[in-house]
């Protein structure tokens, strides 16, 4: 190949990448500069690109037309706390099933795993009831507890724990630590990345989640961010540059988060296709 | 690991799964069974939780349901148009990427950060991209010298409306997986063709794309089940409705419609089964499939 056609192939390749990467990220941009405009200047053509005067009260008006403090909590306390329960139930789940000998041990795996071929939707309507009977509905209880536990993240685990040397737990053993010694000064610290991944990607999925606290919630006081949008589109009709004000602060914590950690979440999607 | 089980160590162990065991048979392995019960369910008094009949009245009803067929139509269209493309962009940008390029970083940020953001938001914000009169693609399209489009508004502009956002919002998971497929490939297989003189394109499709088949199996079945799960686009995008006259209604806002807004919980629960029994049949006619496509190094 001479040096004329390999740099045509390159051109080709950043001029595509390129092209894509605005498509991507044109939504958002159009997003944050909508939020920033004077009413007039929303419903304008041709487009206004650069607003003539940066309006970030519209994110005040946003923030105090609708509750999104108590939208804002809610979501941080489930994220929170459903991240943090579904690790504790993880790992000690892991390491049983990776590390531990019992009876029914492999028709327990199997039947855990056969639960991931289900999908969610199947599970809305028995789960919907059963919360109503627990006495849940509109309640922290609803929102928190069916999430803190998950066969995938106990199956990502697993295969983590499985690939740690046993020396490690037989010398451990051999100098007189107890299983949960083992478990939490051993395997948890060596299996940071792993646990990091799974942690991220439940905060995100968490953050993001709607159709359950959608169903699940009825009072202003209970609604999670997403749901609390969806009901904000139809209080603030048409008003754009609320919305999109709205649609920001929705979306930023998550895109920081992401900023900050992208070598994890991507490592662990990454992961996921591994294992196909 | 290899001891035998003792019942000792049974005990032991069924400490530290009883936590995650709990919620899962709860949550998970109980409603499984509950809602196919449930899909019998031809009369039942939800407030008092008591049913009087069970019968196959619900599935005879889905399949007279002229709104359900349109469901399920309205969903096949979906994933018709959503799986084949998002796999060959994302393919075609996750090979760009692979190539020895400055600013990886960049792209695939770019590319993937739709996949963090809420849905619920991201809708919205097409929503007002989308807009007939003030939106920002047919002002793009209108450079280009096309009519304004009523994709919101126009029945049969909302699928298509519907299958660009999910697009959007996929590709980034699916470029990243196919990356780490493509890292995965021996360089020597390319090496080799590289001497024996192929060029760009055949190498493309006579090497990469076979090395890569297990990859893009993979990939085709998760965009394929969640596709027939779309909902959260759907709510959100069209302001809580399905769309101009049922045109964006798919089976999973059918069973929301028919469980949360006319609570018929046994139609509902069958419906939810129709929709889990068609992906478990299509998931195994991929795998018999893929048996004869996919090549593995």
């Amino acid at each position: 190949m001479n040096k004329s056609r390999q740099m045509l192939a390159t051109v080709v390749v950043y001029f595509v990448l390129t092209v894509g990467a605005i498509f991507m990220l044109l939504p958002f941009v159009w997003m944050i500069i909508t939020s920033l405009k004077e009413a007039n200047e929303v419903m304008s053509m041709p487009p206004v690109w650069i607003p003539s005067s940066w309006e970030w009260s519209n994110y005040a008006e946003a923030w105090a037309k609708a509750p999104f403090d108590t939208y804002f909590m809610n979501s941080m306390i489930i994220t929170v706390v459903v991240t943090v329960g579904e690790l504790i139930t993880t790992i000690l789940a892991a390491y049983a099933f990776s590390r531990m000998s019992f009876y029914g041990r492999d028709v327990l795996f199997v039947l855990f795993l056969a639960t991931m071929m289900v999908p969610g939707e199947v599970l809305l309507i028995p789960n919907y009831v059963t919360v109503t009977e627990f006495g849940w509905l509109n309640s922290y209880e609803a929102l928190i507890v069916p999430w803190t536990a998950s066969v995938f993240a106990i199956f990502l685990l697993r295969q983590w724990f499985l690939n740690m040397p046993k020396e490690l737990s037989y010398a451990a053993k051999i100098d007189g630590c107890k299983d949960r010694h083992i478990l939490l000064y051993v395997f948890v610290p060596l299996a940071k990345p792993s646990l990091v991944t799974i942690a991220l990607l439940k905060i995100v999925g968490s953050w993001n989640a709607f159709l359950w606290p959608l169903i699940v919630t009825n009072s202003v006081e209970m609604r999670t961010l997403p749901v609390g949008l969806t009901s904000f589109t139809t209080e603030a009709g048409t008003i754009y540059e609320l919305l999109m004000a709205a649609s920001t602060m929705v979306i930023l914590p998550m895109v920081l988060l992401f900023f900050f950690t992208q070598k994890y979440i991507v490592a662990g999607v990454a992961r996921a296709g591994i294992k196909g | 690991m290899n001891e035998q089980p003792t019942w000792a160590s049974t005990a032991k162990a069924f400490v530290y799964l009883l936590p995650a065991f709990a919620i899962i048979a709860v949550f998970t392995m109980y409603p499984i069974l509950s809602s196919l019960v449930m899909s019998f369910y031809t009369d039942y008094d939800f407030f008092n939780n008591e049913v009087y009949a069970y019968g196959f009245g619900n599935f005879v009803e889905l399949a007279t349901d002229p709104s359900f067929r349109t469901a399920l139509l309205n969903t096949l269209i979906f994933v018709i148009g959503v799986v084949p493309a998002s796999i060959l962009i994302s393919l075609v940008i996750a090979v760009l990427l692979n190539s020895n390029i400055k600013g990886i970083r960049f792209f695939r940020t770019s590319y993937f950060l739709p996949f963090v953001t809420s849905v619920v938001a991201v809708s919205i914000v097409w929503n007002w991209i989308y807009h007939s009169d003030y939106g920002l693609l047919n002002y793009g399209l209108g450079l280009f010298g096309i009519a304004p489009i009523d994709w919101l508004t126009d029945p049969a502009y909302a699928m298509p409306a519907l299958i660009i956002l999910c697009i959007w919002k996929g590709l980034g998971f699916n470029i990243v997986i196919f990356l780490a497929g493509l890292q995965g490939i021996d360089r020597n297989h390319i090496l080799a063709a590289k001497i024996d003189g192929a060029r760009g394109t055949r190498r493309f499709f006579h090497i990469i794309v076979p090395l890569l088949s297990s990859t893009t199996f993979f990939v085709t079945l998760i965009t394929m089940i969640s596709s027939f799960k779309v909902f959260d686009e759907v709510y959100a995008l069209f302001s809580g409705r399905p769309g101009p006259a049922n045109s964006a209604l798919t089976v999973v806002y059918y069973v929301y419609q028919k469980f949360y807004s006319e609570w018929e919980f046994g139609l509902a629960s069958a419906a939810a089964y129709v929709l889990f029994v068609i992906i478990l049949l299509l998931t195994i006619v991929q795998i018999v499939v893929s048996k004869k496509l996919v090549h593995y190094q």
